[in-house]
């Protein structure tokens, strides 16, 4: 089999990035490019499920198969991906908004199901596309447009609820932290199972709270902890909980986890995308003659 | 006779299910048409069920009003069903149990809970029950005898023997009780015949039709479609998910359509409410899926267990914007098993979903199905991108959405090198890059909508009506979906009373056959559509696209009961004497 060199530049559209200038969501591009690259993974065999608002237009950028769906539903729509062709790299993205308020019922069934998808949230603490109101992550207090006196709520806290919902993989990155991050996407997409990869991600024309030095100042680094154990799912919940949620890094990771896809009897080792569909009359009229 | 109706009520769990499936299924190996049904509730007082077989030597797809044996288990189903016995008619009892009903009535009792007792098993006490029918309604005891050794075979010859001897012990004793009021079903024509429901068959259908994914979150009536999908698609290498919500249901269908796998979801009322948004989707990045709603009574959760045939705006104009859909409408089972099929390749022909407009009758009702021809079923992938000429046009230079004289432009599938595209919702180019340009705009809307004018399949057109009956007709029936069965019904009864017929079935909803309607309204003397809904969807839709001259009238029902043809005879005949419209 001839090597295949996948470079940068195979994963790059002629598409210029809208985003605003100094957007966490750069990195995050930049980060799953070079992943996907240093894997060698050739463009045509991914797919990236992008949600809605501004993260959810990262699918726009990247020469992949790209499918762009509605607001929040990222997680089925990459299951019916990885269902179809478990040859694929699935990847989904989007924002806080899309996979923690919208979405987030779809978020907690993914990780009950682990199919192998990659899930890179990023999460900016704010709604950025519809022009800066209150998130699930937004900080209880945080003052935005819709809620001028204040949150009134508490934040979701992604990490514990993905460590409490049984997921196999959950990491997290700052978007300026590329280093970190482009291992913890390729851990992702090597981990056979559902990952999540939570991005703090800033959004610097509406939180003007949570910006890149309050990031810096506020998140502890794993990689700086020497005796964290990744393996160990109660301890990774307390030790998140601690730091209350402002940890970057590998999180936990289930050594043994089977993905959902190669549990569901029927499904074969050929994707499903590359099957025969002749009806196979005999076993057709078989099942039939059941109604007789 | 040409026909007898049977029906038995009791308690729930008393076997009646059963009972009621050992007689339809031995009445449609016998070679009669066979219509059976249950009358069912979300709450019912007491526990209280009874189903109903219809047996017939012509096809019959309604219910009937009158009943010619009736087998009741206890008061309370004595006074919910002895309305529904002919005169003549005869009521069948155990013996324990004295029925309070109106003088004149023939009660036939025999021992069938003692009778079981001394064959040693209670369970035989259904067939006394059913032995006992048989010679109530003139039915010979060969088939029963056939279907028993067949069923039981397995659990030894002493069950068989049980069961036959408990089915020729009823027999005996109720014919002989009865005497010369027994009923003389005639012959039926022997050919043997399927017993599915609607269900059953668009699920087998779907799996016939190249399906290999069900994605779907259980609702009355449609929960069956899932069940029937997780129980055989393994064996063809496919799976059925069960997702959280319907919502997730059809975003998996996407998915999968999207990677090449020709998925369904299937749902009812409120399960289509809340897959508008994703049906937008897939008619937006023109993505190949199937969905199946089995109509029930709404709005909301109306009466989930009832029938009616009102989703028909939700089908075609739900949602936001507009974007192409196709919405077929089988009425039978036999019609929903190839629309099924059929419907992936529409939907990998016209990349667009593809709805299938089911109701509760069709879906739950058990009916006889005429031998299916699984070499009427083709595999027809619709226009795919060339790998070797896509491999030859370098990155990012594939139009996934070029603009084609029909509207459809060939799809690449993931893994196809440089095939890649960005498939969004968004409003894009050729290239699926976003793009709000007006002119661009306006040539997508202009193409998308331009691809599902006239349906095609292999060069031949998809027939959207079916057409039967009369020529110049004084009478035109419109019609779509299970209410078809009373109308054929209603027609032949209209015919025996003089008038000239004609029935029309409406068999694509969208797009809608108007120019042929249009013809077969000018031919009629008067033209009615027939609908198990309020405000006449179907009417209002011929209207908004463009029917017009003589007045629709419209038959309609919208009570949770299915359609019955003296309702239509009774509706169309009133019309026809206060309108003086007499042929
Ligand atoms: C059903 C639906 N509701 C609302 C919207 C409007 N909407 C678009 S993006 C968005 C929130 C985006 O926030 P987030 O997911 O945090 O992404 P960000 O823009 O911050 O990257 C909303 C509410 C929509 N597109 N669809």
């Amino acid at each position: 089999m001839a090597t295949v060199t996948v470079t940068l530049q195979d994963y790059k559209t002629s598409e210029k990035a809208w985003w605003c200038p100094g957007c966490g969501d750069f990195g995050v591009l930049a980060a799953l490019q070079k992943a996907l690259v240093e894997l060698e993974i050739e463009p045509h065999n991914v797919a990236v499920v992008a949600g809605i608002g501004c993260s959810g237009k990262i699918g726009n950028y990247i020469n992949a198969y790209n499918i762009h769906v509605t607001h929040g539903r990222t997680m089925p729509v990459a299951l019916g991906l990885k269902l179809a062709n478990r040859d694929l790299t699935v990847i989904a993205a989007g924002g806080d908004g899309d996979g923690y308020a919208i979405g987030m019922s779809h978020f907690l069934h993914a990780m009950r199901r682990n199919p192998d998808i990659t899930y890179i949230v990023m999460d900016n603490r704010i709604y950025g596309l519809t022009k800066g109101q209150t998130s699930p992550t937004s900080q209880t207090g945080f003052e935005t447009k819709s809620t001028p006196d204040g949150n009134l709520e508490r934040p979701v806290q992604p990490i514990q609820l993905a460590l409490a919902a049984g997921a196999t993989y959950v990491a997290q990155g700052f978007s300026s932290n590329q280093k970190q991050l482009v291992r913890l996407i390729k851990g992702a997409i090597q981990h056979k199972g559902f990952a999540l990869v939570n991005t703090f991600s800033p959004c610097v024309t509406f939180n003007k709270v949570n910006t890149y030095d309050w990031f810096k100042e506020h998140l502890v680094d794993l990689d700086e902890v020497p005796d964290y154990d990744p393996h160990d799912r109660v301890a990774a919940m307390r030790f998140v909980a601690e730091h209350d949620g402002l940890v970057t890094g590998l999180i936990y990771q289930e050594p043994e986890s089977i993905p959902f896809e190669e549990k569901l009897p029927g499904l074969g080792r050929r994707p499903l995308a590359a099957q025969d569909l002749r009806p196979d009359k005999e076993k057709l009229q078989q099942i039939l003659a059941q109604f007789r | 006779m040409r026909e007898i109706v049977w029906k038995i009520g009791g308690e729930q769990g008393q076997g009646l299910d059963s009972t009621s499936d050992v007689f339809a299924t031995v009445c449609s190996r016998l070679g009669y048409h066979v219509y059976a049904y249950k009358t069912f509730a979300s709450r019912i007082k007491g526990g209280h069920t009874n189903f109903t077989v219809r047996v017939s030597t012509r096809r019959v797809l309604a219910p009937a009003r009158h009943v010619h044996v009736l087998v009741v288990l206890d008061q309370e189903a004595v006074d919910r069903t002895i309305g529904d016995l002919v005169p003549g008619g005869l009521v069948l009892t155990d013996s324990s149990f004295t029925p309070d009903v109106p003088p004149g009535t023939n009660v036939i009792s025999v021992p069938m809970i003692q009778i079981a007792r001394e064959l040693g098993n209670p369970v035989y006490r259904n067939m006394v029950a059913i032995g006992a029918s048989a010679a109530l309604l003139g039915i010979p005891l060969d088939g029963f005898r056939a279907y028993v050794a067949d069923k039981f075979g397995r659990k030894g010859a002493e069950v068989v023997q049980g069961n036959i001897e408990a089915l020729q012990r009823g027999f005996d004793i109720a014919r002989e009780q009865a005497g010369d009021r027994v009923f003389a079903l005639d012959r039926g024509d022997g050919k043997p015949r399927l017993l599915m429901t609607g269900n059953d068959a668009t699920a087998i259908g779907a799996i016939a039709g190249g399906c290999r994914l069900v994605a779907a979150y259980p609702i009355t009536p449609a929960s069956e479609i899932l069940e029937v999908a997780a129980k055989y698609l393994p064996k063809f290498g496919g799976a059925a998910v069960q997702m959280e919500d319907e919502l997730s249901a059809v975003a998996v269908t996407i998915g999968a359509g999207f990677a090449g796998v020709r998925a369904m979801t299937s749902t009812s009322g409120p399960g289509i409410s809340l897959m508008q948004e994703n049906l937008g989707l897939a008619s937006m990045t023109e993505i190949p899926m199937v969905v199946v709603d089995t109509q029930r009574g709404g709005p909301s959760t109306g009466m989930p267990t009832k029938h009616e045939q009102s989703d028909l705006m939700a089908l075609i104009h739900g949602g936001h914007g507009e974007g192409p859909r196709i919405v077929l409408a089988p009425g039978t089972a036999e019609q929903i098993f190839y629309d099924t099929a059929m419907a992936f390749n529409l939907a990998e022909n016209y990349h667009c979903p593809v709805i299938i407009a089911s109701d509760l009758g069709l879906a739950l009702w058990q009916q006889t199905v005429e031998d299916i021809d699984l070499d009427r079923i083709e595999i027809d992938r619709g226009p795919l991108a060339d790998p070797a000429e896509l491999e030859k046009l370098g990155r990012e230079a594939f139009q996934r959405y070029a603009q084609t004289e029909t509207g459809v432009s060939p799809r690449s599938l993931p893994g196809m090198k440089n095939g890649q595209y960005l498939a969004t919702g968004a409003e894009h180019n050729v290239f699926g890059k976003v793009s709000e340009d007006p002119k661009n705009r306006k040539q997508m809307m202009d193409r998308r909508l331009r691809k599902i004018r006239k349906l095609e399949l292999g060069g031949k057109p998809v027939p959207g009506l079916e057409v039967s009956g009369d020529d110049r007709p004084d009478v035109l029936l419109i019609s779509f979906g299970s209410t078809i069965g009373a109308c054929w019904e209603a027609a032949d009864d209209l015919r025996e009373q003089g008038l000239k017929v004609k029935v029309a079935q409406v068999r694509v909803l969208n797009p809608l056959p108007v120019a042929e309607l249009q013809a077969l309204v000018d031919e009629a003397g008067a033209a009615f559509t027939v609908e198990n809904n309020a405000t006449a969807q179907l009417a209002f839709l011929l209207r908004g696209n463009g029917l017009n001259g003589k007045p629709l009238r419209s038959v309609l029902k919208y009570d949770g009961t299915l359609m019955m043809a003296d309702e239509i005879v009774a509706q169309v005949r009133e019309a026809l004497t206060v309108e003086g419209v007499r042929a």
